[in-house]
């Protein structure tokens, strides 16, 4: 996840358990970036994802004795930030708000309805920064039920299984939530692009009214 | 996306995208996809947009969330020469 191997990524685990300064610092250095990027999206809110920023490695530095190696640092510090973003979500809205509560029934809403194929448009054009604005602010327009599933499985990578005991869902509900959430998500990425290649072709303005 | 065929194929579309459907099915979707030209549509725009999402760059930790960070964790006199390495 580093980029560094697994000998460079030992030795640094053998310093952090030593209690070298040094060794904290890059740690932080490494993955402070990712993890407050993880709780941003988790939770909407900057001064809520800084105390998950804190939290975690306030946690893993206390934590660090018992770190055996069984997955990577990197994964291991991503569920400690997976956890402490989740209380959170869990504390805000104790009463409305819960991971296993059945969705509303199938509205029909995920079906698709935008068939633009942007799969072939120019980097340029995917990758613009207007366009990776639109894509963090659809991850924010959906249900907090959806959006957790869509940010541990597909950007963090977590496996379905784990996904399911992250979230305490069985394993059908987090593929019928994830399957929503990329609906959803391709349905608004598809109405950006066709938007965006319609002004492109009138010159980058919209049509006049008169 | 009305007939039988295509809503058949959206719930099984996830399954065949992460490569974890059943072959028999696997087959059967592509050679609905061979003839739904819509359907083709969204299962490669349906790929593509989680590679978008895979591959969107984390943005920058803003200054004062760093800084901050770093004051928590008692590692201020790390804070300069790591920042300048970036």
């Amino acid at each position: 996840m580093s980029g560094h191997n697994h000998s460079d990524e030992q030795q640094l685990v053998a310093r952090l358990k030593a209690g070298d300064q040094a060794a904290y610092a890059e740690l932080v250095e490494q993955h402070a970036g990712r993890i407050y990027n993880l709780a941003l999206r988790m939770l909407g809110d900057e001064t809520l994802a800084e105390d998950v920023l804190q939290e975690t490695f306030l946690n893993a530095f206390r934590a660090i004795d018992r770190f055996e190696g069984r997955s990577s640092l990197g994964t291991w510090l991503y569920r400690i930030a997976n956890n402490a973003a989740l209380m959170h979500l869990r504390k805000r809205e104790p009463t409305t708000y819960s991971l296993d509560e059945p969705l509303e029934t199938d509205s029909g809403e995920e079906v698709p309805r935008q068939f633009f194929d942007f799969c072939c448009l120019p980097e340029r054009d995917l990758l613009s920064e207007e366009a990776r604005r639109e894509m963090l602010t659809a991850i924010d327009d959906l249900p907090e039920t959806l959006r957790v599933v869509f940010l541990l499985r597909d950007i963090e990578g977590l496996s379905t299984r784990e996904t399911a005991e992250q979230l305490n869902l069985s394993v059908s509900a987090v593929k019928t939530r994830l399957m929503r959430a990329r609906l959803a998500l391709r349905e608004r990425l598809a109405d950006y692009f066709a938007q965006s290649a319609t002004s492109a072709e009138t010159g980058g303005t919209l049509p006049s009214l008169s | 996306m009305d007939s039988l065929t295509c809503r058949h194929l959206l719930d099984s579309l996830s399954d065949y995208i992460d490569g974890t459907l059943d072959e028999t099915l696997c087959r059967e979707i592509e050679a609905h996809m061979a003839d739904c030209e819509n359907c083709r549509i969204v299962v490669n725009t349906l790929e593509k947009t989680i590679l978008l999402y895979r591959d969107l760059p984390a943005s920058d930790l803003p200054d004062d969330v760093r800084q901050r960070l770093y004051t928590s964790l008692n590692l201020d006199d790390f804070l300069d020469s790591k920042k300048n390495k970036h």
